[in-house]
């Protein structure tokens, strides 16, 4: 019924969409979408060095992402400038990079668009490999830490007296995003994994009364995304990035209709 | 007068500094098992930051800090609650670690707040979320508890059953608690000793002997020194009346 690389593409994207859920949570809890923002412009030089240096792809963009993350720590100890500044800095200059690594590199044919936007067609066998144990790891490791994490997320100071080590739990976290980024560059383009992280977590906050719901509704809300975006993405020729993003605002913009009514119930 | 054994922390010379201003320096005390230490001192005299230093909160420390334990219930100060976060009260009392019901139950319900369980941690007062933490550090059953005046926002009557659970935890639980409170009438009924701050330690001792110190009625003036001495008394008198022996 449908040709092999669009069901590889639902494959992937239902991987991505089950680990964006509980990260989206706590890049919202914890105001990161900046942070997410900045690292994926950095997950540009990462694909430039992967090709020029015909490695893996996801690999290069993690461990990009990762050192990015480190230098951005590093920047906000040894300086006085404010992080939203220091995140800019960070992003638009590694995205800056990464296009002049790409002008240097002319001999490699690039899709930029499936870079920025991403791309179904682009979706191999491998990937799929890379997404769903990637994604399960990222996962395992996040229900590791949830604890700590979690509790630091709502008061730092409760759980480092409780003796919960919420810094390890936080530099740990930062490894998860610079890992999940990597691993869904493909899907989303990484101009708008950010987009995937959040807005399904936004629409989940807007319905949910619990921390576990919240996480259970993010998930539902970025599946259903992929498969509502994929499907118009086939349909329509649209970029496979922006349609499941367009579709998860359709969600969101749904779920402030709940908000209106529990408003309405108070009154 | 106590054997090392029911230390449960000790601060030696600790002091903490920011930006080169010493928030406080100099203090030295232990907390034990079964005894409650109340700190008592102005404001911006250090008492928060003594019980962050006690607390391993505050790491890059002057002098040293020795905890015992690991099982610790803190009730902060101030706590800024971000309402991104969808809580419930329940979902808070499992914050740190995981309890069953009948734990939960329990602890919010000596603490008067049982029907607030299912409600959203926003929506309550700020005399309800008090309790609320409160029944939340005690009830992991910790060996060390730190209250950062624990009682602020109570109504009154509230407020003397609060002093008067926390008194009964220290006794049923055995554990330590390290107390701050602006509120001298009704604390000292069940403080074993007194540290008087002012960004070092002015004095130290059991209620007594901190409300006869001379720096003590400097800092707090002579009505204070009157609240301590006539809290003493009466003290005695709960004791007989009720016909219970406490260890004093």
């Amino acid at each position: 019924m449908f040709d092999d690389f669009f069901i590889r593409a639902l494959i992937a994207g239902i991987g991505v969409a089950i680990v964006t859920g509980p990260l989206g949570c706590f890049v919202i809890w914890r105001r990161l979408s900046y942070f997410g923002d900045t690292l994926s412009h950095s997950a540009l030089l990462g694909v430039t060095l992967a090709y020029s240096m015909e490695f893996n792809i996801a690999l290069s963009v993690f461990i990009i992402s990762s050192l990015i993350a480190l230098t951005l720590i590093q920047l906000q100890k040894r300086t006085n400038l404010p992080g939203d500044a220091l995140l800019g800095l960070l992003a638009h200059s590694s995205l800056a990079v990464g296009l002049v690594v790409i002008g240097f590199l002319s001999f490699i044919r690039f899709d930029i668009m499936g870079l920025l936007f991403g791309d179904i067609l682009a979706v191999t066998v491998d990937d799929l490999l890379i997404i769903w144990i990637g994604g399960a790891l990222i996962l395992l490791i996040l229900r590791l830490i949830w604890k700590p994490l979690f509790a630091s997320t709502v008061n730092y100071e409760l759980a480092e007296a409780e003796g919960l080590n919420p810094d390890r739990a936080k530099a740990i976290f930062t490894i998860l995003m610079a890992a999940i980024i990597a691993i869904s560059i493909k899907m989303v383009g990484l101009l708008l994994i950010t987009g995937m992280l959040i807005i399904p977590a936004a629409m989940a906050r807007n319905i949910s009364s619990s921390p576990q719901k919240m996480v259970m509704y993010s998930i539902i809300g970025g599946l259903l995304s992929v498969i509502l975006g994929l499907f118009s993405s086939l349909e329509f020729n649209t970029a496979s990035g922006p349609s499941i993003i367009a579709a998860s605002l359709f969600l969101f913009i749904l779920s402030l209709l709940n908000i209106k009514q529990s408003i309405k119930l108070k009154n | 007068m106590s054997s090392d054994q029911n230390i449960l922390v000790k601060l030696k010379d600790a002091g903490f500094q920011i930006n080169d201003k010493w928030l406080v320096r100099g203090v030295s005390l232990q907390v034990e098992k079964g005894k409650i230490v109340t700190l008592i001192g102005p404001n911006g005299s250090g008492k928060s930051t003594t019980a962050k230093i006690a607390l391993g909160i505050y790491k890059k420390i002057d002098g040293s800090v020795e905890k015992y334990t690991e099982k610790i219930g803190y009730v902060p100060q101030k706590i800024s609650i971000d309402w991104t976060l969808p809580l419930r009260v329940n979902d808070f009392m499992v914050l740190t670690e995981n309890l069953n019901e009948k734990t939960i139950n329990d602890a919010l319900s000596l603490t008067g707040v049982s029907h607030l369980k299912d409600k959203n941690l926003g929506d309550l007062s700020g005399g309800e979320f008090q309790r609320v933490l409160l029944a939340r550090a005690i009830s992991k059953k910790p060996d060390l508890l730190v209250l950062d005046e624990p009682v602020q926002g109570v109504d009154f009557t509230g407020e003397i059953a609060l002093y008067e659970l926390i008194k009964k935890i220290s006794d049923e639980l055995n554990c330590g608690i390290l107390l701050i409170s602006h509120d001298l009438h009704t604390v000292m009924s069940a403080t074993d000793h007194v540290v008087c701050l002012n960004g070092h330690v002015c004095c130290s001792g059991s209620p007594m002997d901190v409300a006869k110190n001379n720096e003590y009625k400097a800092l707090f003036g002579e009505q204070a020194s009157q609240i301590l001495s006539r809290y003493e008394h009466r003290h005695d008198h709960i004791h007989t009346s009720e016909g219970e022996i406490k260890k004093n």
